[in-house]
């Protein structure tokens, strides 16, 4: 398996757009100024749940400069990408802590800025719902009253009348009874979380300007310049092709652009302004909670297993805090639930895993897309259960990791191909960490104690049935190459790596490949999102077909020149030759824009390369029972972190974070390991200190990086990386996903390390040290 | 119409060895005077709050976060972007380290290393953290900075 | 983006900063001084303050001394918090100044706006009550020297700092600070301790955990009463804080009571090796 002779693939290309980055060359979507552009300020909510009584703008508007004050009456109808629930400014009624309520536009920002500061806006309280089990009281405020009329966008979610239930997706696999009655021990946990943030370094940012013609034109940073164009389509009947959405260099995203927001605002300001260009950025303190944040959890998780190990049964419950509304938590929640029992066999599968809103900020997607949230909740479950059965965590995971031949909680039937090798993981992450079950606990000479945490997680991409990418290459006259294709770069390395499978396909020189580095719209061929570790996979499939039109189209004109069938030809290093007498051939440069024979006749034309790549044979899920297929293929990896834990003030040092991850193949190993660390890192930092602090009134006491806590270099593990490659069939060159991957165990292995320092059940995040002295010392109900 | 004569000013500053004049408002700060009049959007608005780095420029050689300094406090002083900073090795260092993943930090903190290194080429571990932890990167986990910074000191010493 | 405009000032010495505070405040202006502006940049751009006018302060010679003679230790009021720990003039405020924020935000913070400022924390503080120092203020009567004491340096009116002044032999004794945040180290305090030993007499100043910082007797009386254990002294000291103790999202006030008391129990630790 390993024999495989590849030129390109398996280097450390170095990526593309490090050096325009290292030169601060590289322009984001925040960094063009452009004369007469106006600009748009927000006036947001300082309620979590109110009614709004009136709204005063009179003193916004003696502000010079002002061009137009909008509010939620400029466009009264929800939106939102799984189910319309949200109007883009608040109308009637604020739902959350930092809602937009109105924007301003003015000549300058400032003068935005200080009308909508005087923007007076009256409320009247209503109880705030703060907890998705508040919510889910029988008797819990609703917050949304209308609910049965919001129109579902996409199959599959099915909101609660009457309820604060956006979604609920069901597992029934197996059945329950015989599951319990087979198991000699069960266990209970509980865990929680309330919501946080990506805070990707580049604040969101949008400018929209809409063309006499009616052609609407978006610079937006986005994960997603097609999704962009889709929802605003749809939402204010525009003509797709009429929307032209560019999105530069992305600085950083997390899942958090790649829903639609600030777009919408800026268009509707836009078209306020006779389609002047409007321009909307974020402050830092917008970008946390007036935009999407990372969703919130409260999970129950029942296990049993009979007395060896073997689990039997799962139970499972999820209540994600979607927050006021469910953008995709709606999908965040159904991909929680396709995959809720973590890489594990188990035949007997209950989980109703909920989407429920709160007056909290809402959620989006955060790397992982439910999955670093599930995985907290089935590791700690899991190691919970290797202490009741008085067995190594390790070894309770190994017995129960999930392999071809079982089957996933929706039922998909697994083979060698479509999920990774979790066994391998498991043993590799041992020796890495230096896994001892005797030795796991050591107290060192100055009274601190040192634990290792192991987790375990897969995942696959929960993309739409339908999601798709494309690419198309079209040739220099020096025999170079452009790439074209609608990945968003978002520092993750798509490009080089989709660089790297063309020329590995094409047997050339990366440096003669460029791969445009911007997505625009209306030149790129379409792509879904750059989301869900799907990109590898989808546009790297999209390059290669594409890279096979380019062959076929070469080796036709190159069969004319040599004289050959095209069989005969095989193309590498520039050149078009004969597979049995190489030095008989000639130049993909003489070829590809057309070949002039010496007398001046020409065959061919330009070589245009097209390809595409759907991904196939997805289904719906079942509403009864979950039955369907989410994903082509399952990821998966194994973690383990090793922390330093002072008994005597419940602080901690994290000594080592280690990932293990099946990658099917590593296209670029360096950027690979960028991306485990940088996981591991926004793991790591998320479940050691970032959430949001809610008053008793749903009110945001740390919107800023003052006080959102961010995991910074001096308080860094050391990390170790190491990879697994059991291909995928279909994958370019075998490889699976990998960009969200590093964060998904972390959570989980590092409850799990701690809580064998402390002897105390570690079952909230962030783990502070006032959070485990609560825990430790049973400082009351903490949850 | 210009309400308040005092509001803002012509004002002269030092940038990358050249002297560059702009109307600033007295209430603008330098990050914004340096992206929106000059166009040197190489430093960027992270934070607007003193918290990220992601703004840091060097102000006679001393990190700064130019979100927390007005463009008319500038005055006088001698200031470095990352436009300015042509021949450093430093950049080159964090290309071969792999320390760039979305690059909206590596300006702020090619500045700041800078400026580490050349105030401190002996730095230990513990400087290096003490100054590399005033910066935020959210996407690299770190480990990468401090090698490329790490190789570089070394890289000044062998070269001496 | 500050959305407010004011005027800017830059005087060059006290006098011409005295005047000018007259003159604008004469003229209706709300005016303040600018040490390292982090503080006003940040509220003003939050909408907290609106101010008319600013003086900046940092172009009077006198603010920018940091020096030691024989007798006295003499730091301006916008000499940065990085300049002071960068320098052994004063160690235990060398140690209370690296342990605020960090290297790059201290680079612009000024000693004479971390005392003055509108945060509760105003850590840099802590040493000042510790050692008998005195600030010089200017004002419209021209300049005063008042020992800093109690809960720190009241200004009335026009006037501001220009520089901290501390007796020379206090930078000989045995001092500790200890600082715990809710997580990152570069977080604010959820208590802040600076404590020196004088004459075998713990002295003892706190940030974090009240909503200001303050130096008591009363407190190290309780401290040093050796008659006493360890356990009661630090209970003694506890119930005689000035304010109830802090609870916000850095931590409720039950925890900020156990990491207090760990805190005084550490000191206690330190010093009583000595006596
Ligand atoms: C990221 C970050 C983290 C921080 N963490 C902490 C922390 O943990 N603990 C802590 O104590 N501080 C901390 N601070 C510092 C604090 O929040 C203030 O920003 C700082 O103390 C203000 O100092 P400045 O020189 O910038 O003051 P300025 O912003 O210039 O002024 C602040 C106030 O003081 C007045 N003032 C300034 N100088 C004088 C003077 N010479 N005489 C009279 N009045 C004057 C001003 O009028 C103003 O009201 C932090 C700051 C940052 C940016
Ligand atoms: S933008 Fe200046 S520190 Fe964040
Ligand atoms: S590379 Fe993205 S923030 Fe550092």
């Amino acid at each position: 398996m390993k024999t495989e002779s590849y030129t390109v693939i398996g280097k450390s290309v170095p990526r593309v757009d490090m050096p325009d980055k290292a030169f601060g060359r590289t322009k984001y979507t925040n960094d063009v100024t452009i004369p007469g552009v106006l600009h748009a300020k927000l006036h947001t909510s300082t309620r979590a749940h109110a009614v709004i009584k009136s709204i005063n703008l009179a003193k916004a508007w003696e502000v010079p400069g002002v061009r137009a004050i909008l509010t939620g009456d400029a466009f009264p109808f929800p939106v939102g990408p799984m189910l319309a629930d949200r109007p883009p400014l608040a109308v009637n009624k604020v739902r959350y802590c930092g809602e937009p309520i109105a924007v301003v536009v003015a000549d300058n920002i400032h003068q935005a800025k200080k009308a909508a500061t005087l923007i007076d806006v009256e409320y009247e309280d209503l109880p705030v719902v703060n907890s998705p089990a508040e919510a889910m009281k029988s008797n819990a405020q609703l917050i949304h009253e209308n609910l049965s009329n919001y129109k579902v966008q996409v199959k599959g979610v099915y909101p609660t009348p009457n309820t604060n239930i956006a979604n609920l997706t069901k597992i029934r696999k197996g059945n329950m009874q015989t599951g319990w009655e087979a198991s000699d021990i069960t266990i209970e946990s509980r865990v929680s979380f309330t919501p946080a943030d990506h805070a990707a370094l580049e604040t969101r940012c949008a400018r929209v300007e809409i063309l006499s013609n009616g052609r609407v034109m978006v610079y937006s940073s986005t994960q997603g310049p097609f999704y962009v164009r889709k929802l605003l389509s749809e939402f204010f009947h525009i003509d797709a092709g009429m929307i032209s959405v560019q999105t530069p260099l992305v600085g950083g995203a997390f899942g958090g652009k790649g829903t639609v927001q600030l777009e919408f605002i800026a268009y509707l300001a836009s078209r306020a302004v006779g389609g002047k260009m409007v321009k909307i950025e974020n402050s830092r303190e917008e970008d946390l909670i007036m935009s999407p944040v990372h969703i919130g959890l409260d999970a129950s998780v029942k296990l049993g297993a009979t007395k060896d190990g073997k689990l039997k049964a799962a139970e499972i419950k999820f209540l994600f805090d979607s927050g006021a509304y469910s953008d995709t938590g709606a999908g965040i929640s159904k991909a929680a639930a396709s995959d809720c029992t973590g890489p594990y066999a188990i035949e007997n599968v209950h989980c109703d895993s909920y989407c429920v809103y709160t007056n909290h900020p809402y959620a989006t997607s955060f790397r992982g897309f439910g999955h670093p949230e599930l995985t907290f909740a089935v590791e700690k479950a899991m190691d919970k259960l290797a202490a009741r059965l008085q067995v190594d965590p390790f070894e309770l995971r190994l017995l129960n990791a999930i392999g071809p031949g079982d089957t996933t909680p929706t039922q998909v039937n697994l083979n060698a191909s479509n999920i990774g090798d979790v066994s391998s993981c498991l043993t590799k992450i041992r020796n890495l960490i230096g896994w001892n079950p005797n030795k796991n606990v050591q107290t060192t000479r100055d009274g601190k104690i040192r634990t290792k945490g192991i987790s375990c997680f897969w995942k696959t991409s929960s993309t739409p049935p339908n999601a798709t990418a494309g690419a198309v290459l079209t040739f220099n006259t020096d025999g170079s190459i452009n790439l074209n294709c609608a990945a968003v770069e978002l520092g993750q390395g798509t490009k080089t790596v989709l660089g790297q499978i063309l020329a590995e396909k094409l047997k050339m020189d990366t440096k003669d490949i460029h791969v445009t580095l911007e997505v625009n719209t209306q030149y790129d061929p379409h792509q879904w999102k750059t989301v869900a570790s799907s990109t590898t996979m989808i546009a790297g499939r999209a390059v290669l077909a594409a890279a096979e039109d380019a062959i076929k189209q070469l080796k036709n004109v190159g069969s004319t020149v040599l004289k050959s069938s095209p069989e005969d030809l095989d193309i590498a290093k520039g050149r078009i030759f004969l597979k049995d007498s190489p030095e008989y051939g000639v130049k993909i440069t003489d070829v590809a824009v057309g070949y002039k024979y010496p007398n001046g006749n020409t065959v061919g034309g330009l070589v245009v390369g097209n390809g595409s790549y759907n991904v196939r044979h997805l289904t719906p899920l079942d509403p009864e029972t979950g039955f369907g297929k989410p994903g082509p293929q399952w990821g998966v990896g194994a973690q383990a972190v090793e922390v330093e834990y002072n008994p005597k003030d419940y602080t901690y040092k994290i000594v080592k974070a280690a990932t293990v991850l099946d990658a099917g193949k590593v296209i670029n190993p360096q950027a690979a390991i960028g991306q485990m660390r940088g996981g591991m890192y926004l793991g790591l930092s998320w479940a050691t200190r970032e959430s949001f602090t809610f008053d008793d009134k749903g009110i945001v006491l740390n919107p800023q990086l003052r006080t959102y806590d961010i995991l910074r270099a001096s308080e860094t593990p050391e990390y170790l990386v190491d990879f697994v490659e059991t291909p995928l069939v279909d994958g370019p060159y075998g490889a699976r996903g990998m960009g969200e991957y590093g964060v998904i165990g972390m959570a989980g292995a590092l409850a799990n390390s701690l809580s064998a320092a402390c002897a105390a059940d570690l079952n909230q995040l962030p783990l502070t040290p006032e959070l485990i002295w609560k825990l430790v010392e049973g400082k009351g109900d903490v949850q | 119409m210009i309400q308040n004569m005092q509001a803002g000013q012509l004002i002269s500053l030092a940038i990358n060895d050249q002297v560059k004049e702009a109307y600033v408002r007295n209430s603008d700060t330098l990050l914004y005077t340096l992206r929106e009049q000059f166009g040197l959007v190489g430093a960027k608005p992270g934070c607007n709050n003193g918290d990220c780095g992601s703004c840091t420029v060097l102000v006679d050689g001393i990190p700064i976060n130019s979100c927390h300094i007005l463009s008319v406090e500038a005055v006088g002083h001698k200031i470095t972007t990352i436009e300015g900073l042509t021949d450093s090795t430093i950049q080159q260092a964090f290309i071969g380290n792999w320390a760039i993943q979305c690059g909206y930090c590596t300006p702020g903190y090619i500045l700041n290393i800078y400026a580490l290194i050349q105030t401190y080429p002996d730095a230990d571990d513990a400087m290096i953290n003490e100054w590399l932890e005033s910066n935020i990167c959210r996407c690299t986990g770190y480990q990468e900075i401090k090698e490329a910074v790490k190789n570089t000191l070394i890289a000044r010493k062998i070269n001496e | 983006m500050i959305p407010i405009d004011f005027e800017y000032y830059r005087p060059s010495t006290i006098i011409k900063a005295v005047q000018l505070y007259q003159d604008l405040t004469g003229n209706q202006k709300q005016t303040i001084f600018y040490g390292g502006g982090t503080e006003i940049i940040s509220r003003a751009r939050m909408n907290e303050i609106s101010p008319n006018a600013v003086i900046d302060l940092k172009n009077i010679p006198e603010c920018n001394v940091l020096k030691k003679d024989t007798e006295t230790i003499t730091i301006g009021a916008t000499v940065s918090l990085t300049q002071i720990a960068d320098s052994a003039v004063f160690p235990l405020l060398t140690n209370v100044a690296r342990s605020i924020a960090f290297r790059t935000a201290r680079n612009k913070i000024t000693i004479g706006g971390n005392l003055t400022g509108d945060i509760i924390y105003r850590e840099a503080l802590l040493p000042f009550l510790l050692t008998e120092s005195e600030a010089v203020i200017a004002g419209r009567e021209g300049t005063r020297q008042v020992v800093i004491s109690g809960n720190g340096i009241k200004l009335n009116e026009g006037e501001f700092i220009v520089q901290l002044v501390t007796n020379n032999k206090f930078a000989q004794y045995r001092h500790i600070n200890h600082k715990t945040t809710k997580q990152s180290k570069v977080n604010y305090p959820i208590v802040s301790i600076a404590s020196i030993l004088v004459d075998d007499q713990i002295r003892v100043a706190f940030s974090g955990v009240c909503a200001y910082p303050f130096r008591l007797n009363q407190i190290e009386e309780a401290l040093n009463d050796v008659t006493n254990s360890p356990g009661k002294r630090i209970q003694a000291a506890i119930d005689l804080l000035p304010a109830p103790i802090l609870h916000d999202a850095q931590a409720s006030s039950e925890y900020r009571e156990f990491v207090l008391k760990q805190a005084l129990q550490q000191l206690l630790d330190n010093f009583e090796g000595v006596s």
